[in-house]
């Protein structure tokens, strides 16, 4: 009888990447980050949806907003991911700010309309949750999905 | 990621393949703007082939809505799969916008 294969329970992946302060490299940190958590057996809705597009928002601001696409400033990740949840950390080199008075309603008549202010509004929808780290210098954004 | 642009009749259809974020938005822009220009009035973007778009991305097609309405034209969607749905859903962006199931549906609907 051919043996099981090992349970993803005490597996983890743990990455660190550090990136230049480009947009164009956003598609290929989402893809390095969404490998680990396919591996592990994430929903399809998270892999395609969740990850990707929380993700995506937090580096664009860290490279737009943060470091103000300075070349000379970098982002790094740090990314854990196991059986239970995806924990990410996205850190700039920007001046902190206050998440939640940073957050606006995207679905407010008054918003709807607008092209911007979209993307805290839908870390916060897609994450199960999104924090400050307020420990570490520069500015830390956490992220958390528990796989589903 | 790429954007390919052809018309079928009077009707300017986009194809988006790949992903619509922050790093390629300007170009999907800039593409319907020069045919906003050239006088097209009727727009369809298709996302049969699109993987995820971000919130710059959507800011995008609400933009383009906005100019194309403006120059008083029609901007249609196609082919949204569950995930952007989803998306469209959580942003209310489902109520902005006419979303047709397939291409046919949506080029027949102008």
């Amino acid at each position: 009888m051919p043996a099981s294969p090992p349970s993803d329970a005490g597996l983890r992946v743990s990455l660190h990447l550090d990136i230049p302060s480009d947009v164009d490299y956003i598609e290929r940190v989402v893809e390095l980050v969404r490998h680990p958590c396919a591996e592990l057996a994430y929903t399809q809705r998270q892999l395609a949806l969740n990850v990707p597009v929380a993700l995506s928002e937090a580096l664009s601001n860290a490279i737009l907003k943060g470091n103000g696409e300075d070349p000379r400033k970098r982002v790094s990740i740090h990314a854990d991911v196991d059986a239970c949840r995806l924990v990410v950390e996205i850190s700039d080199e920007g001046a902190a700010f206050d998440l939640q008075a940073h957050t606006r309603d995207a679905t407010a008549p008054e918003n709807l309309e607008r092209e911007d202010g979209r993307g805290l509004f839908l870390m916060q929808k897609l994450m199960d949750a999104v924090e400050r780290v307020t420990d570490r210098p520069g500015n830390v954004i956490r992220m958390t999905l528990a796989r589903a | 990621m790429s954007f390919s642009i052809k018309k079928q009749g009077d009707i300017v259809v986009v194809d988006v393949e790949g992903q619509l974020i922050v790093g390629n938005r300007q170009e999907l822009k800039q593409k319907v703007l020069d045919e906003l220009e050239r006088g097209e009035k009727k727009f369809l973007i298709d996302f049969a082939q699109t993987g995820y778009i971000d919130s710059s991305g959507l800011g995008v097609l609400v933009s383009l809505s906005k100019k194309i309405r403006e120059q008083g034209g029609e901007l249609r969607l196609a082919n949204l799969n569950d995930d952007l749905k989803t998306l469209f859903e959580l942003t209310k962006l489902d109520t902005l916008f006419q979303i047709a199931d397939t291409r046919e549906r949506a080029l027949s609907s102008f």
